[in-house]
């Protein structure tokens, strides 16, 4: 019954979202109609209220394990912790599309709430492109992949259980993040084009569209962060990123949008480069699209991807043409009669932040590439193969990011406009000292051999950090009161400070991991000793645990450094029952500096059993970079300037009421 | 001339649009029977992941055998892998480790035990070339004679096994 009235719960909710698009077009196409132009507003409210009653329905069927509901029965079991039926709600592809359904209304419902600063006819264009594409993924939902489906009369006694991989704290948060980003792209691309709909292509769309922006960048920038922790801690071998065609179909987006927000600001405070900020804010939300048709038609095979379904495959293509290729054209017809006015200098932040767009848009246009590399390559020659591995995603991808970095570095000295060469040449010569100086300094302290590449990418990541210090405290030098100058900076420069300095701690990370991790395959007998960068791994033998749904061997490791104990540590090889699949549950001793991590592998007689041991200096750091990053993006909302319209509205209302 | 321009993003999305279209004649093509079936296997002369012994594709003759492609970077060959342990005794199951490093292949066989015969290194994708590997896992099932008979695309499950492949094997060995 409750089964049933989620399905009914979705079909309500695609009613309202084409009432909602469909009253849009009307309101602004007839000035008579003005009246209804509130409606769209309602009927968001109502969509997203029905959307998360089929959530919550999907939910109790799975907590009540209903395994007549055949995504319940292919993604569930009676034995999975609670926990982890209430993620197996987006385990796979229906209850994870429905998820994603949930996350598009409920932005749908913010802008309709928090959009004060809009014009009435802005909001209404909006919301109403807002719903076209609701009604696209609620469409889809319901006639594709619709999570409801019962198996009667005859269904199975209990489910086949969650993918183990997927039994994980880090996939209860991971997509939630994930599609919190993707789909709050569509914001942005709501108001860019509601924007060409109306032609009228001023700055103040970039002021409406940068605190969306920045949100949904900042979610996905989490979520990335968390899918690469997830990544090295679950999948067994240490690693963080694969170039896997799935982690490329999230992190595209993410570089687009990295050059949106960057271009918002130059648009916003600057009127420049309007048409192209507008193209952005489209592909962003178009490379989510991507993603979610690579995840989902099976065209790439990935670790990640849900059961190939050709139907599915062409429907979000189909969709992909009218809403990216529709909006393409759009911009096409409309954006050519835009115009920039301003002008700036080669040594002016504009430039820069050209520079910073150009680069990752090379950058994300390699990455499309090389995803797509199979399906070209093939095409060009017909049957033969191609698979562009990690090597190639490497070769291309760092040489184009320190060229990024360099600009990061000397983007805080410039000035709108145009800067006097001096004024970046001299803080950039100092800070770099400095920095050479640090890093110098913190290979000898941490006592690491010298390896020049990896030392050169740490004298990047503290000239970076050195840099926006440097730039801070010039600021400072001239005020009298220097601890209110400060505090007294804005949100959105608070917000840049963390989000660079995130990407400094996120390139130290990555530049001691890659060159001062150690590991090693060894045979381990009881009471066996195995040596790692000064860690002794003490194996004490295996013993037989049981978990709630599955059996483990675990290895009991003590690990101790110049005779004092440092963790005891506990590696695990688990085999689910009602899947039969043998997972290795990697043993973790996290610390801020260094990661240990031990695997168990097989036995091979004698007590004795094959144990992987790593060593990982400075691996916490990337994602804390990513997490300081994200947080960056969040600190930018609270940004005055994004409210001070409505402070406005609020006392001018207030003296009326006096 | 400006105006052309703009025309330039939708051009190239109508360009990605026509590749993820004509993908999909891929994929069916995938599911359909490999236009190897009915073929002998592709010659090879290429040396094992754990002993480096030099093997031909005549060592794969002599029974009907199963012939998996692998590699430690796919993560759902992990997930077959179990079942290929159980399966090693009764039917002879050779690897071709694919697009991978032999040193990481060797660590990986002996983590999780080693099911086949023997794991011939492509670790340029060569022989996956001349059999079309769509990607890994991907199982063939070839006869006594050497000759491809069935072709598998993803994880062999324990349904894919008992449905399709044992009953195939059983016609092999019979006739």
């Amino acid at each position: 019954m409750i089964v049933e009235l989620g399905h009914f719960c979705l079909i309500l909710a695609l009613i309202l979202v084409v009432g909602q698009a469909g009253l849009a077009f009307l309101a602004v196409s007839n000035a008579q109609n003005h009246h209804w132009m509130h409606l769209p507003g309602s009927l968001a409210t109502g969509a997203f209220l029905f959307v998360l009653l089929a959530f919550s329905a999907l939910t109790f069927a799975f907590l009540h394990d209903d395994f007549s509901v055949q995504y319940v029965a292919e993604n569930s079991n009676s034995r999975l912790p609670d926990a982890f039926k209430f993620s197996a709600v987006w385990g796979g592809h229906e209850g994870s599309f429905l998820l994603w359904t949930l996350v598009a209304t409920g932005w749908t419902l913010a802008v309709a709430m928090f959009s004060g600063q809009l014009t009435e006819d802005m909001k209404t264009r909006v919301l109403g492109v807002l719903g076209f594409v609701n009604a696209g993924f609620l469409i889809f939902l319901i006639f594709a992949s619709n999570p409801f489906e019962r198996m009667l009369p005859v269904y199975p006694q209990d489910g086949s259980d969650l993918n183990p991989l997927l039994q994980d704290f880090g996939l209860i948060v991971h997509p939630p993040m994930l599609y919190m980003g993707y789909v709050g792209f569509a914001v942005p691309f709501a108001f860019a084009i509601a924007t060409l709909w109306a032609g009228r292509l001023d700055a103040a769309w970039a002021r409406w569209s940068r605190p969306w922006t920045n949100a949904a960048w900042a979610f996905l920038t989490l979520g990335i962060t968390l899918g690469s922790y997830w990544a090295y801690y679950e999948l067994g071998w240490g690693g963080w990123w694969f170039w896997d065609a799935v982690e490329n179909a999230s992190f595209m987006p993410w570089l687009i949008g990295t050059a949106l927000i960057h271009s918002l600001a130059a648009t916003e405070k600057r009127g420049v480069f309007r048409s192209w900020t507008v193209l952005l804010a489209i592909f962003a939300f178009s490379f989510s699209l991507l993603g979610a048709f690579l995840v989902r038609s099976g065209v790439l095979t990935s670790v990640h991807t849900f059961a190939v379904d050709p139907e599915r495959g062409l429907y979000i293509l189909a969709f992909l043409v009218v809403v990216i290729g529709g909006s393409l054209a759009l911009y096409a017809m409309r954006a050519v009669d835009v115009k920039s006015t301003a002008r700036f200098s080669l040594s002016g932040r504009e430039a820069m932040l050209l520079a910073n767009n150009v680069i990752l848009v090379v950058t994300t246009a390699v990455v499309l590439a090389g995803t797509l590399a199979p399906l070209i390559y093939e095409s060009l020659f017909e049957g033969d193969k191609l698979s562009v591995g990690p090597p190639w995603f490497n070769a291309v991808f760092v040489p184009l990011v320190t060229l990024l970095f360099l600009f990061m570095v000397l983007s805080p000295y410039s000035r709108w406009r145009s800067t006097a060469v001096s004024r970046i040449v001299v803080p950039a010569i100092g800070s770099l000292l400095v920095s050479v100086v640090l890093s110098s300094l913190f290979f000898w302290i941490g006592g690491a051999s010298f390896e020049p590449v990896a030392w050169s990418y740490v004298t990047l990541a503290l000239w970076i950090v050195v840099g926006l210090s440097w730039d801070m405290a010039n600021n400072l030098r001239n005020k009298r009161d220097r601890i209110a100058a400060l505090f007294g900076r804005s949100w959105s420069y608070y917000g840049m400070w963390l989000g660079h300095s995130g990407m400094a701690v996120c390139i130290l990370g990555v530049a001691a991991t890659l060159y001062y991790s150690d590991e090693r395959d060894v045979r381990m007998q009881p009471d066996d000793v195995v040596v790692l960068s000064g860690y002794e791994f003490r194996f004490l033998g295996v013993d037989q645990i049981e978990g709630p749904n599955y059996v483990a061997d675990r290895g009991v490791i003590e690990v101790s450094m110049d005779e004092s104990p440092i963790a005891s540590m506990y590696p695990e090889k688990r085999r689910y029952l009602s899947s039969g699949n043998v997972m290795t549950e990697a043993a973790m001793k996290p610390r801020f500096f260094v990661d240990l991590y031990v695997a168990l592998g097989e036995p091979v007689g004698d007590d004795a059993w094959a144990v992987r041991v790593h060593y990982k200096p400075f691996v916490r750091w990337i994602w804390i970079g990513g997490a300081l990053i994200g947080l960056g993006g969040f600190i930018t909302l609270f940004d005055r300037r994004y409210r001070r319209r409505r402070q406005v509205r609020e006392e001018v209302a207030l003296e009326g009421a006096v | 001339m400006r105006r052309a321009v703009f025309y330039v993003p939708v051009a190239c999305f109508v360009l990605v649009a026509l590749l993820l279209a004509w993908s999909f004649t891929l994929e069916d093509a995938s599911k359909l029977p490999s236009v190897l079936i009915d073929r002998p296997f592709p010659s090879f002369e290429q040396p094992t992941v754990l002993s480096g012994d030099l093997k031909t594709e005549m060592d794969l003759k002599g029974q009907p055998a199963l012939v998996n492609v692998w590699a430690t970077w796919c993560t759902n060959c992990l997930v077959e892998h179990p079942l290929f342990m159980e399966l090693k005794d009764e039917v002879p199951i050779f690897g071709i480790n694919y697009n991978d490093d032999t040193d990481k292949a060797k660590q990986w066989l002996r983590r999780h035990q080693d099911p086949y015969r023997f794991s011939i290194i492509d670790a340029e994708g060569k022989l996956a070339i001349d059999l079309g590997v769509y990607g890994a896992p991907e199982t063939y099932v070839i006869d006594a004679e050497g000759t491809i008979q069935y072709r598998h695309v993803g994880i062999v499950s324990r349904e894919d096994w008992a449905l399709t492949i044992a009953p195939l094997l059983e016609r092999l060995e019979g006739s």
